[in-house]
Order: structure tokens, then C-alpha cells, then sequence
């Protein structure tokens, strides 16, 4: 049964205490998810999930990463031994279910009929799990290729049929679990001679399937992969189907409902999107600083150094699918780059690596710059170490942080790895894409960030163009958003409605602006809010907030170029910056003086310190910018 | 393994699975004589005794499954093999 465990999870010698204990204490989600983040048997995710409806009839409070989700279980056959392992690897992945299921065969109905409870349930998740015997009814051994072949095409308009009902009635993710090949081979090897043989027609199902549910922007449970690698018999007991028309077997459900909650999880942005590399023995055999690059084991020489390139081979594969690669390891950084920079057998290269960490710290301590750096989140890091000692530091200090156990022989990391699912992703749709698009953005900006030393060439490369435009009703809404959420780069936090926006743009002694910051990865939107003032001679900066997204593009510098030139359109000698301190942006505290303002001494009262800027000493610097002047959109459209 | 270390072994899973810490069971007990052993918890039960034992049963077998005494000859019949 080896074969549909979660080897990856760690194992805890006391969960079963740990479970009665929870049974008796308050309910605590964060706990419940913690157990459900290990190696859960059958038995205990059956335990957990029992525990989870007691303690959670609703979905808690607090602690969840993505809205409660409503998952339709549409089957042919008995599915109620599902829903424990699909609980528990919501719970893992701190999501929570709500599970239906319609009565034993009545699927279609439910689908056909909009007064049915499928109906009133409204799922966001909808799981087909059709079983093979179900699927294959209608093929039979006699007929001929013509009849197989007409049955075949009644099987994929049925699935696309439910697919499209599913999609059309609830806006769902829409799931698909593959054929089950559960049947023998009837006369042997050739049996694709044979049409209507169930064990070839599972095959041509799976092997349809794909293209549609692409089409259709439709995920797959694909089960089938599973049980071909691990052996159908740790899916599927004849016993048990006919004990109780289960096709998965409770064994499986285990890794059954984690193959489904990858996919949901997925779909809300909560796969990895980074995988950290230890070095040492994880990347190669042996310890580079006290073997040297001549001494460790990596490629051509030995089978433990062909399985060491091999798994760089899985790493490298994963940046081609947009993973970024990141190292952490306990040495000297010129030891740890000796094998990126001259080692022949090395497939991953310093270029492949967005982040490089070799140094004496902890992990941990190394792990949160790698996020920093790459502007990712902790919960979409995972971390790949050989050694049991940094694996439960980490798990410790930073339990978001995805830390899987590894299995000792390098050989078989990748394909444990693979199991494991972190990097999952969905059949996505048009409008899925331009949602995600804006976030990759980010991610390889930041990963060029990190891989260029020269901060100037590397603004240079992206191709920035700041658009500039003065306050328009079209750009209201989000101006008024900005300046009422705004905290950390907000030099002032001043609150305006929509009413005191409309003044501003009314008043000819003011001024506002809105920024927008385009560059080769994308649009990243309104960056950037600046209201100046005309007082006497002084020109006040009464409202300066940046998104914090743009930080280190230099559009504080830019922005001041543009303050500048509206300060002088009202004949303005200096201009006047203010800073209102709060706790949380201290980030800010230096930003006047950075860009080359003195304090004002004479004026300090409660409202903060200030600062001027002289502007006859003022010239604009090169920025690695273009700086476009736009007319604001009038609120009619027309000349 | 004798007959009462798997019964011993059988009244934790059995207790874990009902989720009643002061079940006692025998090997006259039948599933009629535990509240909420229905056919789910029936193929339950298997399958955590075939995961903690490492054993499969056969269909027949399972048809044959009357009381606990049933389960524990079962599970001594795999185990002893």
C-alpha cells in the first residue's frame, strides 16, 4: 500500500495522542491543520476529518487562506469514503470544505434539474468521478471498430456535456478524476485489436480526455498516472468494490484527497511558486568544502553522481516551467559557487539560481531574506534539504515554509518530489490568466532582480514608462482606494473622499497626480498619488504615497521630477515636504532627505517635520525611465 | 501473535473508529451490538486492520465476517501464514 501514502509529510510517533488531546480541548484550527500536515493513515485522516465536523460544523473564523469551498462529488458510485481524505487535505492547506453529494446514480439528474439540492448547494468545486465499469458500460468485446468507436464518442460528449453544465450553472472549477485501468487484458499484449476491450477502452478514454478538458478549461484528477507508476492494486480492491461499490479504495483516500485539494488550492493561488535548494548532498554527493570541486560526487563516475545530476536535470525542468530556483546553504559563498561556476557535470547554473544564499547564518534567518528578495510569500517557498536537522529547524521557525521530508537515496527525490504536488497547476481560462499574469510579473521582475548585481542595468532592462496624468474622474475610484489604504509610503496619511478629490481638481492652486508604472512584464496600474498646493511662495506637497510594489525603480525620484514641474507651472521657489510619522511607515522616514531636501528647523509643530527644496538648484537626474505626459480623461467621452 | 493481542490491537482501531474510548468488545460482539457499525464503518474497519496488519482480505472472507471472533481468526490466519 506503499504507493498512495504521503511519504512527503512528516511522521508523528504521537498523532494518535495528539488527536485525543485535541478531541478534548478547545477547538483550535491551526492545531487541527498541523496534524493534518502529517503522514495521516486511513484511520486518522477518517479520525481528523470526524474531528474536524464536531469542533468546525462551519468554517472558522480565522485561520483560513481561501474562501470556504462547496465541492459537488458528482459519481457513478459510492463516494461517501472520499470526503474524509479530501477534508483533511483542505484542513493541511488551511481550507475547508462543505461536501455534496447527490443520491447513489443521480448525478445527471441533479445536473438537468435546477430545482434539484445540487442546485440550491451552489458548488465552487465540482468533482466528476465516474468509475471505469460506469464509463465503459457500453463497449463490449464483440463489437466491431465502428460501434467501439461510436460508443467512444457517446463516453466524451456525455463528460464534455457535464462539464459544460457544470460550468454554466455554477461558474465552478470544474474537476475531472481520469479512468481508473482497473480491467485485465483479455487475450494479452495486442489488445488494442480488440475495440471494445474495457482494459484498451480505459486507455483511449485517458488518452481523450486531455485535449477536451483543455479546451474546457477542466482539471484532471489524474489518478490514472498514479495508479500506473504505484500499481492499481493500491487503488483499487476487487474485494471492496464488491463489498460496497467503492472504486477507490479507503487506502487511497488518503492521496485521493490531496490530488483534488492540490488542484483547489491551485486554483485560489496557493500553490509553491519556489523551490530552495540546500547544496551539500542535495545537489551533489559530499560537502564541497572539505572534498573540493574534485572531490564530490556529481555526474559521469559513479551512479550516486548520475542520480545527483539527474535530479538538478528535475530542478532545471522546473525553472522551464516558471518555478523560480533559489539556494540556501551553510558555506562559503566562493566554496558553494566553485561547482555553478566550473564543475563540468553540473546541470543547474548560477543563472538558473534567482537567489543564491551561501553563507553561516540559519536558515531560517536565510530563508526570509530568499522571500524578501524575491518579493514572495513564505507559504510559497519549498524547501529541499537533505539534512533532517535544518528540515525540523525550519519546520519550527517558519512552519509555513513547505518542508517535505526526503527520501536518503538522491535517486528518487524528484519523482517523491513530483508526488508531492507543490508546484500544481490548473487548466486555466482566459480571464484566469490575465489575473494570474500580474503576479508572475512580479515574480520575474523580482527574479531578474536578484539575478542582475547591477541595480541600473537592471532597471534599464525593464523598459519602464511612468505615465503621468492629473486627476480624472476615470481615475477617481482607485485615487480615492489609494489615498484610504495606503500606509507604509504615504509621507502624510491624509484620507480624502471622492468629494474632497473632486476640490482638488476644481482648485487652480492645486494640483493632483496619478502615476502609472508600464514595463516589459506588464502594467502594474496606479502606482503612485502626489497632491501639491500652492502657498505663497512654497509649493506643499500635501499628499505623496507610493505603492510599495515600485520601491527601488527610482519613481520616488521620478515623481519628484514631476513635483517639481508643476511647483514651477505655479511659480513656486521651493517646495515643501512633509512627514507625518506612524508605526508603520518608518520606511519613509528618510525619503526627503535621500532626494535631497533639508529639514526645516524654524517648523516644527505637531503636524510632523518638514522639509524644503529649493528650486532653482533642482535639475531632473537620468532616470532608467521614460516619463509620459497624458491629458486627463474627461468624464464624457467624445472630443 | 495470539488471539488477544489482536483483540487488543482490534479494540483501539475499533475505539478510534467509533470514536468511543470505553467500547468493550468480545468475540461474540457483532456489529448489531455497536451503535453507528454500519456497512461504511464495516469496510472502515477492514481497511484500517488490513493497513495495520499489512494484510488484504478476500472477498469471501469478508462475507464471512460475523462477529469479532470472526476478525480476529481472519486476521490470525494472514498474520500466521
Amino acid at each position: 500500500m506503499a504507493a498512495t501514502t504521503l511519504p512527503w509529510l512528516t511522521e508523528l510517533p504521537d498523532l494518535a495522542e495528539r488527536i485525543s488531546a485535541a478531541k478534548k480541548s478547545a477547538p483550535d484550527f491551526l492545531e487541527l491543520s498541523m496534524l493534518a500536515n502529517t503522514r495521516l493513515s486511513f484511520l486518522r485522516t477518517d479520525q481528523l476529518a470526524t474531528l474536524l465536523k464536531r469542533q468546525f460544523p462551519v468554517p472558522p473564523a480565522n485561520g483560513l487562506v481561501a474562501e470556504p469551498i462547496r465541492m459537488a462529488i458528482l459519481g457513478s458510485s459510492t463516494t461517501k469514503n472520499l470526503h474524509a481524505g479530501i477534508k483533511a487535505a483542505a484542513l493541511r492547506r488551511r481550507m475547508y470544505v462543505d461536501i455534496y453529494e447527490p443520491d447513489f446514480g443521480q448525478y445527471w439528474n441533479d445536473l438537468l434539474n435546477s430545482g434539484s439540492p445540487l442546485y440550491e448547494f451552489q458548488p465552487n468545486v465540482v468533482l466528476f468521478t465516474f468509475d471505469a465499469r460506469y464509463l465503459t458500460r457500453g463497449f463490449d468485446v464483440t463489437q466491431d471498430r465502428a460501434a467501439a468507436a461510436a460508443e467512444l464518442k457517446e463516453v466524451l460528449v456525455h463528460l464534455e456535456a457535464c462539464w459544460a453544465r457544470a460550468r454554466e450553472a455554477f461558474d465552478a472549477l470544474v474537476l475531472q478524476q481520469t479512468v481508473l485501468p482497473i480491467f485485465s487484458e483479455l487475450l494479452g499484449q495486442n489488445e488494442h485489436l480488440l475495440a471494445g476491450s474495457k482494459a484498451h477502452v480505459v486507455r483511449t478514454i485517458n488518452s481523450a480526455i486531455p485535449e477536451r478538458a483543455r479546451a474546457a478549461g477542466v482539471s484532471l484528477v489524474a489518478v490514472d498516472a498514479f495508479a500506473t507508476r504505484g500499481g492499481v492494486g493500491a487503488w483499487h480492491s476487487e474485494a471492496f468494490w464488491h463489498q460496497a461499490k467503492q472504486e477507490i479504495a479507503n487506502s487511497a483516500t488518503p492521496l485521493y484527497g490531496d490530488l483534488v485539494m492540490r488542484l483547489v488550492a491551485a486554483r485560489y493561488g496557493r500553490s509553491a511558486k519556489c523551490m530552495v535548494l540546500d547544496l551539500d548532498n542535495t545537489l551533489w554527493g559530499g560537502v564541497i568544502g572539505d572534498d573540493g570541486l574534485e572531490g564530490i560526487r556529481l555526474g559521469q563516475g559513479s551512479a550516486e553522481g548520475e542520480a545527483f545530476a539527474a535530479f538538478q536535470s528535475y530542478a532545471k525542468a522546473l525553472s522551464g516551467c516558471g518555478i523560480i530556483l533559489a539556494v540556501c546553504s551553510k558555506n562559503d559563498e566562493a566554496n558553494a559557487l566553485a561547482p555553478f561556476e566550473r564543475h563540468p557535470d553540473m546541470v543547474l547554473r548560477r543563472a538558473d539560481i534567482a537567489c543564491f544564499v551561501a553563507n553561516w547564518d540559519d536558515k531560517a534567518t536565510n530563508i526570509r531574506l530568499i522571500a524578501k528578495t524575491l518579493n514572495i510569500g513564505l507559504d510559497s517557498l519549498v524547501f529541499v534539504d537533505d539534512n533532517p536537522f535544518e528540515r525540523n529547524l525550519l519546520r519550527r521557525e517558519l512552519p509555513m515554509v513547505i518542508t517535505p521530508e526526503i527520501p536518503e537515496d538522491p535517486g528518487l527525490v524528484a519523482q517523491w518530489l513530483a508526488d508531492a504536488g507543490f508546484f500544481e497547476t490548473i487548466a486555466i481560462t482566459a480571464e484566469d490568466k490575465q489575473r494570474t499574469a500580474q503576479y508572475q510579473a512580479n515574480a520575474t521582475r523580482a527574479s531578474l532582480a536578484a539575478s542582475v548585481t547591477d541595480m541600473d542595468s537592471y532597471l534599464a532592462s525593464l523598459q519602464m514608462r511612468l505615465v503621468c496624468r492629473p486627476f480624472d474622474e476615470v481615475g477617481l475610484p482607485r485615487i480615492a482606494q489609494l489615498i484610504n489604504k495606503s500606509n507604509q509610503f504615504n509621507l502624510t496619511t491624509r484620507r480624502y473622499g471622492e468629494d474632497n478629490l473632486h476640490a482638488v481638481i476644481a482648485d487652480p492652486n492645486a494640483v493632483g497626480l496619478q502615476l502609472r508604472l508600464i514595463d516589459k512584464f506588464g502594467d502594474n496600474g496606479m502606482i503612485a498619488v502626489l497632491i501639491l498646493k500652492r502657498s505663497g511662495e512654497s509649493a506643499v506637497i500635501d499628499t505623496w504615497l507610493m505603492s510599495c510594489r515600485v520601491l527601488k525603480r527610482r519613481v520616488e525620484e521620478a515623481s519628484l521630477a514631476l513635483l517639481v514641474q508643476e511647483a514651477r507651472k505655479f511659480g513656486s521657489r521651493r517646495i515643501l515636504g512633509q512627514y507625518r510619522p506612524t508605526e508603520k511607515k518608518v520606511m519613509v522616514a528618510g525619503h526627503y532627505t535621500a532626494l535631497g531636501f533639508s529639514p526645516l528647523t524654524e517648523r516644527r509643530d505637531n503636524e510632523g517635520i518638514w522639509y524644503q527644496l529649493t528650486l532653482d538648484g533642482y535639475t531632473a537626474p537620468d532616470l532608467p525611465m521614460n516619463i509620459e505626459l497624458a491629458a486627463g480623461a474627461a468624464e464624457t467621452t467624445g472630443p | 501473535m495470539s488471539d488477544t493481542a489482536i483483540l487488543v490491537k482490534l479494540t483501539e482501531i475499533l475505539r478510534d473508529i467509533f470514536d468511543n474510548y470505553s467500547l468493550v468488545v468480545t468475540l461474540e460482539t457483532t456489529a448489531l451490538d455497536v451503535p453507528g457499525w454500519d456497512s461504511i464503518a464495516q469496510i472502515n474497519l477492514l481497511t484500517a486492520v488490513e493497513a495495520e496488519y499489512g494484510i488484504e482480505f478476500s472477498a469471501r472472507e469478508m462475507d464471512q465476517l460475523l462477529n469479532i471472533g470472526d476478525l480476529v481468526s481472519a486476521v490470525a490466519r494472514h498474520t500466521r501464514r
